[in-house]
Order: structure tokens, then C-alpha cells, then sequence
């Protein structure tokens, strides 16, 4: 019993805030103004279910982009020396250090019109507009979440043992084959986790589209703006959100462990 | 065990007396403040002390020995959240006037006591006894203003843009429209356009007047680039966007920034507005808080604070002190004619108030394909798509714990064989 004993002021701050504000958020969600029970919230939500939809598209789409391009990116890392590997590491972090609104602003500036970008399409006789439309949303998460991806990739791959890709090799295995049998299957867990630390902040976000997107809302700045005046349609829309990300972790674990034991 | 309870009390040791040698360093190095007063005001709405002009906080802060906290927000929904959520507490707010109105019908105004703000003399008659204050009791004017129209002639023909109608034309789509992003000065605006149009300064709408604003806003979802607040200025501007409707004083401050930018005072009228200084009734320095707003009302500083937000201020004194050429911009002293065209917002029930609010969020978050004839509320497709997604989850959660459960339980009695 002893051992558990430092553990109690950390369980005493997830009851607070975490088991608290979870249990707050489901109660609103389901009464009405005046705290009876119902499902009205949820009703009053459904207005809502194509902002929804796209929010987890836009989610989804990023989340994969993020994955194809930090994949390569981290296995090179992980077979870069000791010292390269915490320097690349230390250059990807470095952004993270400015303020997430600076950095979308950053965006913004790049991507406008007479911008850099824009100017030099515009050389090449190219006019298209790069700002308030999905695509630029998309980029901005993936800029902004990329290195969430990375880093659990890069943790699990420099584990793997390099002689097993050296045995892979000495027993015939083609280059295609060692990724297949060894590497992929090795860095299962680091995807997962990736997947679930950008997936989960994609969906959820505000601000990004508001400030590289056009008219169109995510489901983020939909919860804050409700929040304004009804906290109960909310803490619906913020349920429902849970609902899915809840399920596609749950999902995610299950293939993962799977995977790992075959 | 005992080794625990000695990290314990020497780590509780170390941060008494870091936190004491805090409160000794601050009440050393705070210039001998006596007291402090917590200001809540819109964002850019005092004048701050660079390029030249008066900073008004240390001003404040250096003749009375108060420390002023000053905090911004951007609109006057975001301030009423604060006020009755939080616990933070605020001296002086300067909410617009319906804001005054609804926060007085709450009781969440203190009265001001008016012999300690002798400069409210200066308050020009105009701008007495008001429909949110008819007595008088609970503000003092801080400043006045209209929405009108700002549009870049660099994009669009200089005087072709006449009124809000133009925002709805899809001749500009390609320039870039931008849209209020609060609910009050975005429905307004629909209002006056929707066929017959309905009177915004009116005392209370129906459903019905709110969900033809709606639709008349989703309409404009077609050509708008955006909903915007404190971004227009980056986007007028820095030539990215060609034309919005924005708060008159804020277009004098873009034309000032970008020559090709040019204005006009919309045909149908346009909301006529007045932020007065108010007091909460949670204040906790109520002596401090009407020193401040008496410290506001004196002329040099009205002109400064004036000449800084360039909007009307309701101050006599402050006239001679302010530029010349503001003055006479039609944007700060718009033609008596054309304030016979403007109305006022009256305070709404707080029921249709968040009906408003909602419908707009949903206009906001409406897709913009949606054409005005076809559009629906609810799209039936999404929400059954979110629906199957959320009973697969469900189901599929339910399976997996099951079947997890039952192995747990086969391992279990294959311990217990064995």
C-alpha cells in the first residue's frame, strides 16, 4: 500500500480537473436552461452535424498527411548519430516555442494575397488564391501539428534494434520487405500514439480556420462561439466530439496491440 | 515514511518563503501604489502613449498613486460572459449602450455617485438621458460612433458603393467582402436589407424577424470572404480584402493607413452607438473606479483618448484640443440628416437575445454552396451520417470491452486450473 501513496496528489488533480469538468460537461449536455433533464442540447446540436463532418475530414485528411510526411522524416532520424538525432530533434522543436496564434499568423502572411507565395505563382503565370479555403486550414494543422507526429515515431523507431534490419537483409529480405516485416510492424505503437496526438487536437481546434480558412467554421470554433450563450447545445456538441474521438482511440488500441503481437 | 514527510515539509519550507520573498519584493518595487483599479474596455480604446500621445494609464496611475489593471475584450458578449462567469472582478467597464441597458436591468450596475466625477459637466446634453440610462444614474459617456461601409478604390469605383446592399453583390465576391462577426451588428445589417425590412432598433424581435435575418445572411455566405472583428484592419488595410461594413471611427483609422481606401455612408442607415463608462456592482475599489472615469472625462484626456480611437466623444471640453481634420471627417461627425437615418440598439430579452446569437453561429457555420432557394436548417444527410458514426463507435466499443472482458475472464480461470 505503501508505493501508492505519492500517487494521491496526482489522483486528487485528475478528480479536479479532470473527473470533475468531464462529469460538469456531461451534465449540461444533458439538461435544458433550466437543469431538467433532456435531450434537447442534443437536438439543438444537430444543426451543427455538417460543420461536424468536416471538422473530422479536415482531421482526418491532416492526420494522414502529417503521417506520410513524418514517417520517412523520423526513420531517417533514427538511423542519424547520436548527436544529429538530438539536433534535428531540437530544430523541430524550436517553432513550438513561439505562441501557436504567431505562428498561424505566420501563415497567413505567407499565404495571402501579394504574399510571397502568391507572388511567386504569380511569376510563373500561375493565379490561383492560397488563402480561405480548406486547403490552407489543412496546411496550417499540418505545420502545426507535424512535430506531434514525429516525435512519438522518432522515440519508438530509434528503439528498434538495427541488427534486425541487418538479419532482415542477410536473410534475403529486399528493401521493400524489411520495411514490411520489420520496421512497419516495430513502429506500430509510435503511429498510433502520432495518429492520437494530432488527430485528437485537429478535430477539436479553434482559431485555425477562422484565421486561414474563409466562412466556413470548424466544429471547435462552433463549441466556443455556442459557449457564449448556451452552455448546454455546448457541452452537447462537445460530447458527441468526445463520443468519436473516445471510439477511434479505443478502435486504434486494439488494431495496435494486434498488430504488435503478430 | 519519514523520509517522505521530510521532502514534504522542506519543500512546503522552500515555497513559504518563495512566495514570501515575492510578496516583499512586489509591495517593495510597485512605486508605492495606494490601491488599484481594474479596468475592462474594448481592445484599442485608450489612447496608449506612443508616436507622441498622452498615455492615459500612467497619466492615471502617476497623479493618483493607483495601479490600473487593464484588460481588454472584443465584444460586448465576451464582456457580459466574463462578468457573470468568472470571478474576476472589474472596477470601471465600458460596454456599448444596449450592454449598459441589459446589465442595469440585471442589477449588475452600481449607481455612481456623481459628486466624485465633477467632469461630467463636460458631457456634452446630447448625450443625457438616454434610452439605456434615462435617469442618468448608473454611466457616463465614453464615446459615440455608426457603422458605415469602408471599400479599397484601388478594387472598386470610387462612389459606386452606396449601401449595405452592396455587400450582398456578387459583382464583388472576387474583391473580397467582409462581414461583422458579432451577432447584434451582422443581424442588423441583414435586417435592414430583408424584403420588407425589419426595424434593427426595435424593442423586441420575433423568431420569425430573426430567421429571415438568418437566411438574408446565409445569402450573403455565397460572396462573403469572411467574418471578421479586429482583423479587418490587416485585411483593408494590407489591400487583402476590398470592402466590409466596420465601425466608422475604425475606417477613419484604415483610410489613414492605406490611401487607395475610401468610405461611404450606407443609404439605409446604420447603427448609431455609444459606449458609456459603468461601474459593476462586484467592484471592489468603487472610490478608485470614479476617479478613473472622472480622470476620462477631463477634456485633454477625452481629446486624447478621442483623437486615438477617432470616434465622437461626447465631451465639450475635449473639442478645442482635437485635430481639426477629424472633426471635420463625415466619419467621426457624420451630417445631421444622415444621424436622422440611424437608430439605436434597445436591450433585448435575454430568450430572443440567444435565439439571436445561435441563429448566427449557425449562419456562420452553414456551408456556403447552400443556395438561398434550396437551404434547409438541418441537412438530414449529415445528421444521419453523425448519428451511424456515433452508434458504429458505440457499438463497436461495447463489442471490444466484452470481448476484452471475457478474456480477461478465460485467463483468469486458466490461472485458477493451473
Amino acid at each position: 500500500m505503501k508505493s501508492k501513496r505519492p500517487a494521491i496528489p496526482y489522483l486528487g488533480w485528475m478528480l479536479v480537473f479532470t473527473i470533475v469538468p468531464l462529469v460538469m460537461v456531461v451534465y449540461y449536455a444533458f439538461t435544458d436552461s433550466e437543469g431538467h433533464f433532456s435531450v434537447e442540447p442534443f437536438i439543438n446540436a444537430s444543426v451543427y452535424s455538417e460543420v461536424f463532418l468536416y471538422s473530422l475530414l479536415i482531421a482526418l485528411i491532416s492526420t494522414l498527411i502529417c503521417l506520410v510526411l513524418a514517417y520517412p522524416l523520423a526513420f531517417s532520424i533514427s538511423r542519424c548519430s547520436q548527436r544529429g538525432q538530438s539536433l534535428i530533434i531540437m530544430l523541430l522543436m524550436v517553432p513550438m516555442w513561439m505562441n501557436f496564434i504567431l505562428r498561424i499568423y505566420a501563415w497567413v502572411l505567407i499565404l495571402q494575397n501579394y504574399g510571397p507565395l502568391d507572388m511567386i505563382l504569380n511569376f510563373f503565370g500561375i493565379d490561383v488564391t492560397l488563402i480561405g479555403n480548406s486547403g490552407a486550414v489543412i496546411v496550417g494543422m499540418v505545420y502545426e501539428f507535424l512535430p506531434f507526429m514525429i516525435l512519438p515515431l522518432h522515440t519508438v523507431m530509434s528503439k528498434i534494434d538495427s541488427s534486425l534490419i541487418e538479419a532482415a537483409q542477410d536473410l534475403g529480405c529486399s528493401g521493400f520487405y524489411v520495411f514490411r516485416k520489420v520496421i512497419l510492424p516495430l513502429s506500430v505503437p509510435g503511429i498510433i500514439s502520432g495518429i492520437t496526438m494530432v488527430f485528437v487536437p485537429t478535430a477539436s481546434t479553434f482559431l485555425v480556420a477562422q484565421y486561414l480558412g474563409g466562412t466556413q467554421f470548424m466544429i471547435g470554433d462552433v463549441i466556443e462561439r455556442i459557449f457564449q450563450s448556451d452552455h448546454n447545445t455546448g457541452s452537447a456538441i462537445a460530447v458527441v466530439l468526445m463520443v468519436v474521438i473516445l471510439g477511434c482511440l479505443v478502435f486504434m488500441n486494439r488494431f495496435g496491440d494486434k498488430e504488435a503481437v503478430n | 515514511m519519514k523520509r517522505v514527510s521530510l521532502i514534504v515539509i522542506a519543500v512546503l519550507i522552500a515555497l513559504s518563503s518563495l512566495s514570501l520573498s515575492a510578496c516583499g519584493g512586489s509591495t517593495s518595487d510597485d512605486d508605492g501604489f495606494q490601491g488599484e483599479v481594474n479596468v475592462y474596455n474594448w481592445g484599442e480604446y485608450i489612447s496608449p502613449g506612443d508616436d507622441g500621445t498622452i498615455d492615459v494609464i500612467k497619466e492615471f496611475q502617476d497623479k493618483y498613486h493607483i495601479k490600473v489593471n487593464y484588460t481588454n475584450f472584443e465584444t460586448n458578449e465576451e464582456m457580459y460572459n466574463v462578468l457573470t462567469n468568472s470571478n474576476s472582478t472589474y472596477d470601471v467597464i465600458i460596454p456599448s449602450d444596449y450592454m449598459v441597458a441589459r446589465l442595469r436591468n440585471e442589477g449588475m450596475l452600481e449607481k455612481l455617485d456623481f459628486s466624485n466625477i465633477p467632469n461630467y459637466k463636460y458631457i456634452d446634453e446630447r448625450f443625457k438621458n438616454m434610452d439605456y440610462d434615462p435617469d442618468n444614474e448608473y454611466s457616463v459617456p465614453y464615446s459615440w460612433g455608426f457603422v458605415a461601409i469602408g471599400y479599397n478604390t484601388d478594387m472598386i469605383k470610387e462612389g459606386s458603393v452606396t449601401g449595405f446592399k452592396d455587400l450582398w453583390d456578387p459583382k464583388y465576391k472576387d474583391d473580397g467582402i467582409l462581414m461583422f462577426n458579432n451577432s447584434r451588428d451582422a443581424m442588423a445589417i441583414a435586417m435592414q436589407l430583408c424584403d420588407p425590412p425589419i426595424d434593427p432598433g426595435s424593442k423586441s424581435f420575433t423568431r420569425e424577424d430573426i430567421d429571415r435575418a438568418t437566411d438574408k445572411l446565409i445569402e450573403e455566405k455565397s460572396v462573403l470572404k469572411k467574418y471578421v472583428m479586429d482583423q479587418v484592419f490587416t485585411e483593408m488595410e494590407g489591400n487583402q480584402s476590398g470592402l466590409c461594413a466596420y465601425y466608422a471611427g475604425d475606417i477613419f483609422t484604415m483610410m489613414d493607413n492605406n490611401e487607395a481606401l475610401s468610405y461611404c455612408l450606407p443609404e439605409e442607415g446604420s447603427n448609431l452607438f455609444n459606449d458609456a463608462m459603468c461601474i459593476p456592482s462586484t467592484c471592489k475599489n468603487k472610490e478608485n473606479a470614479e476617479l478613473f472615469i472622472n480622470f476620462m472625462c477631463e477634456p485633454e484626456i477625452a481629446a486624447a483618448n478621442a483623437e486615438y480611437i477617432t470616434y465622437g466623444t461626447p465631451n465639450t471640453g475635449a473639442l478645442e484640443y482635437i485635430d481639426e481634420e477629424m472633426l471635420e471627417s463625415e466619419l467621426i461627425n457624420p451630417p445631421d440628416e444622415y444621424l436622422e437615418k440611424c437608430y439605436t440598439f434597445a436591450n433585448l430579452d435575454d430568450d430572443i437575445y440567444s435565439y439571436m446569437q445561435k441563429r448566427f453561429v449557425e449562419a456562420c457555420s452553414a456551408s456556403a454552396e447552400v443556395s438561398s432557394v434550396e437551404k434547409k436548417a438541418v441537412d438530414p444527410g449529415a445528421v444521419t451520417a453523425v448519428v451511424i458514426i456515433l452508434a458504429v463507435i458505440i457499438i463497436a466499443t461495447i463489442v471490444i470491452i466484452i470481448l476484452d472482458i471475457r478474456k480477461a475472464l478465460k485467463n483468469r480461470g486458466r490461472i485458477n486450473k493451473i
